[in-house]
């Protein structure tokens, strides 16, 4: 968490920018590519009635294309200075990914048993693992935040959240 | 005069003790919104829409109106007692700011930060009163093609005042105007994009987009950076504020030309974020004390927070009266209204009176219930900010779960924020816009029916859009804004 346990080697560069750039101009070159595809095929003409379904996107496609095609000719030829920075530092990615993995195993555990069970289990995980903090102080919030986002939608505003595809431990609760 | 009348009629209604209670309300989650990092007025709002569904409407817009204002307050907390701006529009107030904590002078930087925003929100408030009605009369003429071409203007202006590469603005507002046009088209009812997807058939919420860009991207960029919260603190008391308010009227100039650049600067898509940089800039170049800019005087605080909020108010200015909004917090709002059933633009003011001015009532209301709040409780505010952030992060996440689910009680939704968050987080890297994203994201299926519209009426003749003045000059002017960048480029050769 803090940054007095970042070595030399988590400066290293995962990635450049330059790189990063050109991957993401591609990925959307593509995406825009698709996008007018499909759009072509559902008919991107003019009927009698006026433009076709596809009409708008289609050229909303070209347009990403074509944009995104610029933006990576930029990224390749460019000279500019800082050419070679770092898009992300190994220390920096390794804080990220211990985000944003565990939040892929939240929303994983949502699908299948409710968002009270996991919401609980992912904050106690987090403080406990990222925080240092004793195993029970970590419990003790995730199960109290469940507990009161649990009144404040079911109960209160008859909002109900997921409750789970594979088994739903709340169903005691009747809700 | 008709107006006041009006607006005095909008005042009963917002007076009533429960709306009075849902401002205070309001205002403080906003700060507490404002204040935390990942969570902003946008996805702040976005988040809490599903739980004002049950209220009536007048109420519910209330609420999270005064979130944003909230929002707006927030901000400059955090920028002033720790250097960490809560929202990108208080950034310029940190140059100032936070040098002024520095050097003990937290209360007073603070007290100017909260008085500054008040007097923006205030100007701003008082020109949406009086060229609000205007302008939806004037917009009641108002035809297809002429809606087409404000929409126009719109998203050119965004390229002709973007200050990243023009090209990222047009990508980023086109992939948003892509994932508008998934799901069934308003017009045949074909099925657009779906790849089959029986899932995507509702198409993209723009809210789930709002939570994962601004929300999920905040918080793996906060983490990149590995948080450690470092701050001073701060007491107001009576006699700060009354000492500091003794100072204020001398910098009026600088006050009402940032008032001015706010209200400019909201009313057309640039947002408070542009607004407080180049209030900042203006103040300094024009200012006698130019050279002490940035070590801790107090223009440096007046500047950007009057010209942020009366940016961040005046925003909602085209909102009500045309329906489109100028920032991504007054399209959460919009959306808001869409799901009350109230088309937002030129008819509401003369179908939903009530609503309107009651609006516009609580924005009087509810930013001195702000200032009364943030003057009174910085001190438990800026302790929300030595919460660590392993148990900060983890909430919001849930937080952010919770609303991207409830939006339309679905699953999917939520997959969908967490990779939008990847994508805010990778675009916010690179400089992708993400403020013309998601009002393409929100205005895409408008723009193209008042497109597809004008074509009927044109029967595909695409003069229509030049048809008569007004819609040509709206036109002309959004293709001077679309070319604005290759023009300065010329012009730097």
């Amino acid at each position: 968490m803090t940054n007095t346990d970042i070595t030399s080697a988590d400066k290293h560069a995962v990635i450049g920018v330059r790189a990063m750039e050109i991957i993401v101009a591609v990925v959307i070159l593509a995406f825009g590519a698709v996008i007018a595809w499909a759009s072509y095929d559902l008919g991107a003409g003019w009927a009698d009635d006026g433009p076709q379904a596809g009409y708008f996107p289609f050229y909303i496609g070209v347009i990403i294309a074509i944009s995104s095609f610029v933006t990576l000719m930029q990224a390749l030829l460019t000279r500019a200075p800082d050419v070679g920075a770092a898009f992300v530092e190994r220390g920096q990615l390794k804080l990220v990914l211990s985000v944003l993995v565990p939040a892929l195993v939240y929303v994983l555990v949502i699908q299948w048993f409710g968002i009270y069970l996991a919401s609980a289990i992912y904050i106690a995980v987090f403080m406990v693992w990222l925080g240092k903090y004793a195993w029970w102080k970590g419990l003790l919030l995730g199960v109290i935040v469940s507990v009161c986002v649990f009144m404040m939608f079911e109960v209160w505003f008859q909002v109900p959240l997921h409750k789970g595809t594979l088994y739903n431990p709340l169903s005691f609760t009747g809700y | 005069m008709e107006e006041i009348n009006a607006l005095f009629h909008g005042f009963s209604v917002a007076m009533t003790p429960f709306n009075l209670m849902l401002m205070f309300v309001g205002v403080t989650l906003g700060v507490v919104i404002g204040v935390l990092p990942g969570l902003g007025g946008a996805n702040g709002i976005a988040i809490l829409l599903p739980l004002t569904f049950t209220m009536p409407p007048t109420s519910a817009i209330i609420m999270l109106s005064c979130i944003y204002w909230g929002a707006l307050f927030g901000g400059a907390i955090t920028s002033i007692l720790f250097n960490i701006p809560g929202e990108p529009w208080s950034v310029a107030t940190t140059f100032d700011g936070y040098p002024m904590a520095q050097q003990g002078r937290a209360g007073e930087a603070l007290t100017t930060a909260f008085t500054s925003s008040f007097v923006g929100a205030f100007v701003a408030v008082v020109m949406i009163t009086f060229l609000a009605p205007l302008v939806a009369k004037f917009a009641l003429k108002f035809g297809p093609p002429e809606f087409f071409s404000v929409y126009f203007l719109t998203f050119c202006s965004f390229i002709g005042m973007g200050k990243g590469s023009p090209w990222k603005t047009l990508t980023a507002m086109m992939l948003g105007f892509s994932l508008a046009a998934v799901g069934m088209d308003t017009v045949t009812g074909q099925l657009r994009l779906t790849f089959g997807l029986s899932e995507l058939m509702r198409g993209f919420d723009f809210l789930v987009a709002v939570i994962g860009l601004f929300g999920i991207g905040e918080i793996l960029l906060s983490m990149e950076e590995g948080l450690s919260f470092s701050g001073r603190s701060a007491r107001i008391n009576l006699k700060v504020v009354i000492e500091t308010w003794k100072k204020l009227p001398q910098y009026w100039m600088t006050s009402l030309r940032s008032c001015l650049i706010g209200c400019w600067m909201g009313i057309t898509p640039g947002g408070a974020t542009p607004a407080s940089f180049m209030s900042y800039g203006v103040a300094k170049r024009m200012s006698a004390n130019g050279a002490q800019f940035g070590k801790g005087h107090i223009e440096g605080v007046i500047a950007p927070e009057t010209a942020a909020h009366a940016a961040g108010t005046s925003a909602l200015l085209p909102m009500l009266s045309l329906g489109i909004p100028g920032s991504p917090t007054a399209a959460v709002l919009l959306g808001g209204l869409l799901i009350w059933g109230l088309q937002p633009g030129p008819l509401l003011f003369v179908e939903k009176k009530e609503f309107v001015w009651g609006l516009i009532a609580s924005m009087y209301l509810g930013n001195i219930a702000g200032l009364i709040i943030v003057l009174t409780c910085v001190p438990l505010f800026a302790a929300i900010l030595r919460i660590p952030f392993s148990i900060i992060a983890p909430l919001i996440i849930v937080i952010c779960a919770i609303g991207a689910f409830s939006v339309h009680n679905a699953m999917l939704d939520i997959w969908f924020m967490l990779l939008f968050g990847v994508i805010g987080y990778v675009f916010k890297k690179l400089d992708y816009p993400m403020a013309p994203m998601v009002l393409a994201l929100v205005l895409g299926d408008r723009a193209e029916d008042s497109f597809r519209q004008s074509m009927l009426i044109s029967q595909g003749n695409l003069n229509v859009f030049f048809a008569n003045g007004l819609v040509g000059s709206i036109m002309a002017l959004g293709l001077v804004m679309l070319f604005w960048p290759l023009v300065n480029k010329l012009r730097e050769k």
